[in-house]
């Protein structure tokens, strides 16, 4: 939409314009949006200042203290007095420590797996785009199979793989570099699929011919004007698949193929909560959940909304 | 129209070989499948001669041929792990899989695709945005939470449900059924939500996204002009409209249900081949992660293949026509 | 308004309602349609025709809406009728064509089911019958071998073809207005006479009006009866569609005709409108043409001109109103 004469009159600054601008219009309209972005970037800062605001390091084998063991939530433990925030494990681990080590372990994964995803996709989207032929039907027939294929399936596959492939002594320091392997190669399909189109669209532009009649390469003018087109679309899938990625990481570690123990993400977490759901003990795997969930809300919500707010079409 | 079925017929057996390559790199370069059957302290005679036996000296296009021949006829060797058939272990876990498949996409299906509709029609309406934000929230529930939850509800607290396994069966010839007995059919009431939830989430966010395109579409607008009852439009000439990209994208989520069985019945110690396959990446059992692998994808080949006949009784262009005309 | 009239339309406004205010589409619109006419309404891209025709059947989508003025057909006020009644109006009394016969019906539907659902919408035929009228229907729109084509699909038609089928459609319920939006633009040139031709018979034959919008000055020069100029929202001229193609008198409508007559003799040269008409949203004040008129004076930057009588024709122009409207004339 245009601005009203009276508007361009005033000629604001820079910054007013930006607020002003219609993308930041529609989120400052929607208050679902604001509330989730600013839980999302809570969420974040928590996990990355972890060490400066957990009270307790849960990993800690010394600062452990059995008789801690099963603390109510916000209730001093019946025997040492000491109050954990969101109760205590049956080792006495404080819950609200592990779970911001937690997310951190899972903001992690799923950060590094959307990078490696993006990276993957977008560099195999534009040689499909750009080279054609067989290279492009290679690709995108490979990149079929995977989309058809579920995402966790893949994951587990390449993890079982990689199981197999590192020695037994290696495994458990290299399972963060697996799953972040395992969960990147499930999701790159759908990047590579839009770089590709809107590479085939800017290859047929006359600027391409017209850099290789002056003697450029066309390979860097044709990155230099495609990326710029596919970054919205881009950043909406990668927005989503963080979330999605943050949610496989969890769903590897509960079924026992993710994070180990000793370096446990929120799936891990909510993996040992669940041996305490019959016995009572709610809050060990209740808040680890809580905060997946909420973490994984927010960030699609964000998602949600930039996808709306870049598709043209539907505003 | 012939042309179209074989065209869809040759694709999945693309699909297929490739994945069985997949399958039969898996095998022969993850560990050595020498060691895996035989142990550590197995004779190097013993070694020697069940390469000789496994055909591991012939060349790999030849063990490749091999591997497939013996895939196509049901053979995927013995498991490292049990030391019994991987093909008896697949047989005795598969009614488990496929009734909980099965009937968790039909759940997913018809609920989604009603949801989706009516949010759709109603899209302004409170109901239709409550059921939106639902939707995005189950989109960020992982599956195996919601199995938890409705255990923590349904089996710890109220004490209706059973928490796990398939209850009573009843065997039909080799196909053991959950669905005659009463805790049998107890039993799947959970896993099948569970199951279901994200499909129904997808399908309906799908359905209402595709049928608000539809209602912008020039026909409609030439239905209104003709006076067309609104509801005549939106059943009639908007949902079959609609249906056609659904019909595509949700059969291949729907076969993906099968997969994300893994899941489910890791959370309700469903005795499926989810499960199994669960268990097989854990030890790194290759012949069941192989077969685990050649059999999902041949589901995967089978629904698209269901898909395209679908899809030619709905649409009229693909059935008269060239196929290149449609969309 | 005379008893043959059939529409009546009078400072119909529609706005379009964004975050930065409303933005108006129709600024006060007024037109007659009488009984048997063609009224050709021209204007570019953004002038309201189509707007005009979604109004007065109904259809504007949000977040328009009709924010003043009324639409009669048959001196009975429509505009402002609840959506079922309506709804009963759209087809029955009035119909609509529009642009692109391939995107206009239903691909999953054969031909003969969507006029048997349209013709029993709106008559009590059942269903044998229905289909009888729809086979007359089809012959009527020059379809060969009807009882055989009814059970085609859509894509089994040409462009051509299909706008016949959609005219078909438009006169199930044999409507009182046709409105016709620009029905020949998407077809190939040797298609758009006949398909014009055959509006203008059936409607002939019927005495049906049409309302047909289109950016084509020829066809509106063979086809209609009377022109309405459309610029910016606003009718610039409407009159007979001799007097107004042959000596047009508002300079847009002069510079749309394509020729000015110039004042050393009877010589004509084609010519440009300088500039494109404004956005909605930056229309001047005064006369929104007056950026772009070479005869613009003070009072144009100012005072909207209404429209005004001029002989034959209305034109809304301060250069026929006033001391010295003769001289300009």
């Amino acid at each position: 939409m245009s601005t009203d004469p009276a508007r361009t009159e005033r000629a604001p600054g820079r910054l007013a314009r930006f607020w002003d601008s219609d993308i930041i219009w529609s989120f400052r309209s929607s208050p679902v949006t604001v509330v989730a972005t600013v839980l999302a970037v809570l969420l974040v800062l928590a996990a990355l200042a972890a060490p400066l605001i957990a009270p307790y390091d849960p990993f800690d084998p010394a600062s452990l203290d059995l008789s801690d063991g099963f603390s109510r939530p916000m209730q001093p433990n019946e025997i040492t007095g000491k109050v954990f925030w969101l109760g205590s494990d049956g080792q006495g681990r404080d819950i609200f420590s592990a779970i911001l080590y937690g997310s951190r372990v899972s903001l992690l994964v799923g950060a590094a797996s959307v990078l490696f995803s993006l990276v993957i996709g977008v560099g195999l989207g534009l040689v499909a785009g750009y080279v054609g032929g067989r290279t492009e039907a290679l690709i995108m027939r490979i990149a079929d199979i995977q989309l058809s294929f579920p995402a966790i399936l893949v994951a587990l596959l390449v993890f079982g793989v990689a199981r197999g492939l590192i020695p037994p002594a290696l495994q458990e320091q290299m399972t963060l570099l697996v799953l972040v392997v395992a969960i990147g190669l499930s999701n790159w399909a759908q990047y590579a699929r839009t770089v590709r189109g809107s590479t085939l669209v800017e290859k047929n532009k006359v600027y391409v011919d017209a850099a290789r009649l002056i003697g450029l390469r066309a390979w860097p003018v044709m990155i230099k004007h495609v990326l710029p087109n596919v970054a919205g679309p881009v950043l909406v899938i990668a927005t989503i698949n963080l979330a999605l990625a943050v949610i496989e990481e969890a769903t590897l570690s509960f079924l026992g193929v993710g994070m180990p123990p000793t370096q446990p993400s929120l799936g891990t977490l909510i993996r040992f909560g669940q041996q305490y759901l019959f016995s009572g003990e709610w809050w060990i795997l209740l808040f680890p959940a809580l905060v997946l969930v909420l973490l994984a809300l927010s960030i699609n919500l964000f998602g949600d909304w930039l996808r709306d707010a870049l598709n043209p079409k539907l505003r | 129209m012939l042309a179209y079925i074989l065209r869809s017929l040759m694709q999945g057996l693309v699909v297929m070989l490739a994945v069985a390559f997949i399958a039969f790199s898996m095998f022969r370069f993850v560990g050595d499948p020498v060691v895996n059957m035989l142990g550590q302290e197995a004779t190097l005679q013993d070694r020697a001669e069940l390469t000789e036996r496994l055909g591991l000296n012939d060349p790999v296009a030849l063990q490749f041929a091999r591997f497939v021949g013996d895939a196509a006829r049901g053979d995927f060797g013995i498991s490292y792990r049990q030391g019994r058939k991987v093909s008896a272990l697949i047989m005795e876990r598969l009614p488990a899989t496929v009734e909980l498949a099965v009937l968790s996409a039909l759940f997913a299906f018809v609920v989604g695709v009603s949801l989706g509709v009516y949010a759709a029609i109603r899209r302004d309406g409170w109901i239709a945005n409550l059921v939106m934000s639902l939707s995005l929230i189950g989109v960020s529930l992982p599956t195996f939470l919601i199995g938890i939850g409705l255990i923590y509800i349904f089996a710890v607290e109220l004490r209706w449900l059973p928490s796990f396994g398939r209850g009573d069966v009843v065997m039909i010839g080799w196909w053991s059924t959950g669905l005659l007995t009463k805790t049998g059919l107890q039993s799947l009431v959970m896993p099948v939500l569970t199951l279901g939830f994200l499909q129904l989430t997808l399908i309906m966010r799908l359905v209402r996204s595709e049928m608000l395109e539809v209602m912008r579409a020039d026909f409609i607008r030439f239905a209104r002009a003709r006076g067309i009852p609104e509801r005549r439009i939106e059943f009639r000439h908007a949902l079959r409209n609609t249906m056609i990209p659904v019909i595509t994208i949700a059969g291949v989520q729907l076969g993906g249900v099968i997969a994300f069985a893994i899941v489910t019945e890791t959370v309700f110690q469903w005795p499926g081949l989810g499960a199994l396959f669960v268990n097989a990446v854990q030890f790194v059992d290759v012949p069941v992660m192989s077969a685990y692998l050649l059999f999902v994808a041949f589901v995967f080949v089978v629904t698209s293949l269901v898909v395209d006949l679908v899809y030619v009784a709905l649409d009229p262009r693909l059935r008269t026509g060239n196929p290149a005309m449609a969309k | 308004m005379s008893d043959t009239t059939v529409l009546s339309v009078r400072d119909l406004t529609v706005e379009f309602v964004t975050r930065r205010g409303a933005l108006r589409a129709l600024d006060q619109v007024s037109f007659d349609i009488g009984r048997g006419e063609v009224l050709g309404v021209v204007g570019e891209s953004g002038a309201g025709k189509s707007v005009t025709g979604a109004a007065i059947i109904g259809l504007i989508d949000p977040p328009g809406r009709i924010a003043g003025g009324e639409i009669r057909l048959d001196g009975a006020r429509i505009d402002d009728l609840p959506p079922e009644a309506m709804r009963k109006v759209r087809g029955k009394r009035i119909a609509m064509i529009f642009q692109d016969p391939l995107t206009s019906l239903n691909p999953l539907y054969r031909v003969g089911e969507q006029l048997v659902e349209t013709i029993r919408t709106h008559t009590s035929l059942n269903a044998a019958e229905a289909r009888q009228r729809a086979i007359a229907l089809l012959d009527e729109v020059g379809i060969p071998a009807p009882e055989r084509r009814i059970d085609g699909y859509p894509h089994e038609f040409s462009g051509g073809m299909r706008q016949r089928v959609v005219i078909a459609l438009a006169l199930c319920a044999e409507p009182e207005l046709v409105i016709a939006d620009e029905p020949t633009t998407a077809l190939d040139v040797s298609v758009q006479a006949q398909i014009i031709a055959l509006i203008k018979r059936i409607c002939k034959e019927r005495g049906t009006s049409v309302m047909l919008v289109t950016h084509d000055m020829g066809v509106i020069a063979e086809t209609a009866d009377r022109v309405a100029v459309m610029y910016a929202g606003r009718v610039a001229e409407i009159g007979p569609v001799r007097d107004v193609v042959k000596q047009p008198l508002h300079p847009y409508a002069q510079g749309l005709m394509g020729a000015i007559p110039s004042l050393e003799g009877d010589a004509t040269r084609l010519v440009q409108i300088p500039g494109s008409m404004p956005r909605l949203s930056a229309i001047p004040p005064g006369c929104a043409f007056n950026p772009r008129c070479s005869r613009a004076f003070a009072r144009c930057h100012v005072e909207r001109p209404e429209l005004i009588r001029v002989g034959s024709r209305q034109v809304a122009c301060h250069l026929y109103d006033g001391p010295g409207a003769e001289a300009a004339a």
